[in-house]
C-alpha cells in the first residue's frame, strides 16, 4: 500500500517532468523572439529535468541515489540561470534588440 | 496496477513528451534565425537529454546513469558558457 502511494507520487513527478520538457520545446519553437525563447528554455527546461530527478529519487529510495539526485537538482538550478544570463548578455552586446523595444530612447548597454 | 507497472507507464509517457519537446527544439535548431537561437536550442537539447537519461535509468534499473546525467549537465553548462563567450568576443571584434 505504502509502496503504491510512493509509486503514484513518483509517476506524477515523472509525467510532470515530461510535460514541462514538452512545454519548453513548444516555447522554444513558438515564441517570437530570442529573449522570450530563452525564458521558456531556461525555466521550463530546468523544472522538467529537475522533476525527473525527483522521480528517480522517490523510485530508488536509496540514500546514495537520493543524494545524487539532490546534487543534480542543485547543480542544475545553479547553472541554468547563469548560462541563460551569459547568453542574453552576449546577445544584447552583439546587437540583438528585443521585440517591442522603444528605439527612440538611446540605451547604451 | 502494481507500483512497478505505474512507474513503467509514467516513464513511457514522460519519454514520449520529452521526445516531442526534443523534436521541436531540433526544428528551432535548424530554423533558428540567429546564432544565439541555435546556442539556446543546443542548451535545451542537453537539458532534455538529461531528463531522457534519468528516465532510461528508471526504466532499466541501472541507477548508475544518474552520474552520467550530472556529467551531461556539467557539459551543457560549460559548452553554453563557451559559446556565449564566443558570441561576445565576435561582437567586440566586429565593433
Amino acid at each position: 500500500m505504502i509502496t503504491e502511494i510512493f509509486a503514484w507520487i513518483a509517476a506524477v513527478a515523472i509525467v510532470a517532468g515530461g510535460v514541462f520538457g514538452l512545454l519548453a520545446g513548444i516555447g522554444v519553437l513558438r515564441l517570437p523572439d530570442l529573449y522570450t525563447r530563452m525564458h521558456a528554455a531556461s525555466k521550463a527546461g530546468l523544472v522538467g529535468a529537475g522533476l525527473t530527478l525527483v522521480g528517480i529519487a522517490i523510485v530508488a529510495a536509496d540514500s546514495s541515489i537520493v543524494l545524487r539526485a539532490i546534487l543534480g537538482i542543485v547543480f542544475l538550478a545553479l547553472t541554468t540561470p547563469v548560462s541563460a544570463h551569459l547568453l542574453a548578455r552576449a546577445a544584447i552586446k552583439a546587437g540583438h534588440v528585443p521585440l517591442n523595444t522603444d528605439t527612440t530612447e538611446k540605451s547604451d548597454s | 496496477m502494481s507500483g512497478a507497472e505505474i512507474i513503467t507507464w509514467a516513464c513511457w509517457i514522460g519519454l514520449g513528451c520529452l521526445s516531442l519537446g526534443l523534436l521541436m527544439t531540433i526544428v528551432r535548431l535548424i530554423l533558428g534565425p540567429t546564432l544565439p537561437d541555435r546556442i539556446l536550442a543546443l542548451d535545451l537539447i542537453t537539458v532534455l537529454g538529461l531528463g531522457f537519461v534519468v528516465l532510461v535509468a528508471i526504466l532499466t534499473g541501472y541507477y548508475l546513469y544518474v552520474d552520467i546525467a550530472i556529467a551531461l549537465g556539467l557539459l551543457g553548462f560549460l559548452s553554453t558558457v563557451a559559446f556565449a563567450r564566443y558570441v561576445l568576443k565576435r561582437a567586440e571584434a566586429g565593433r
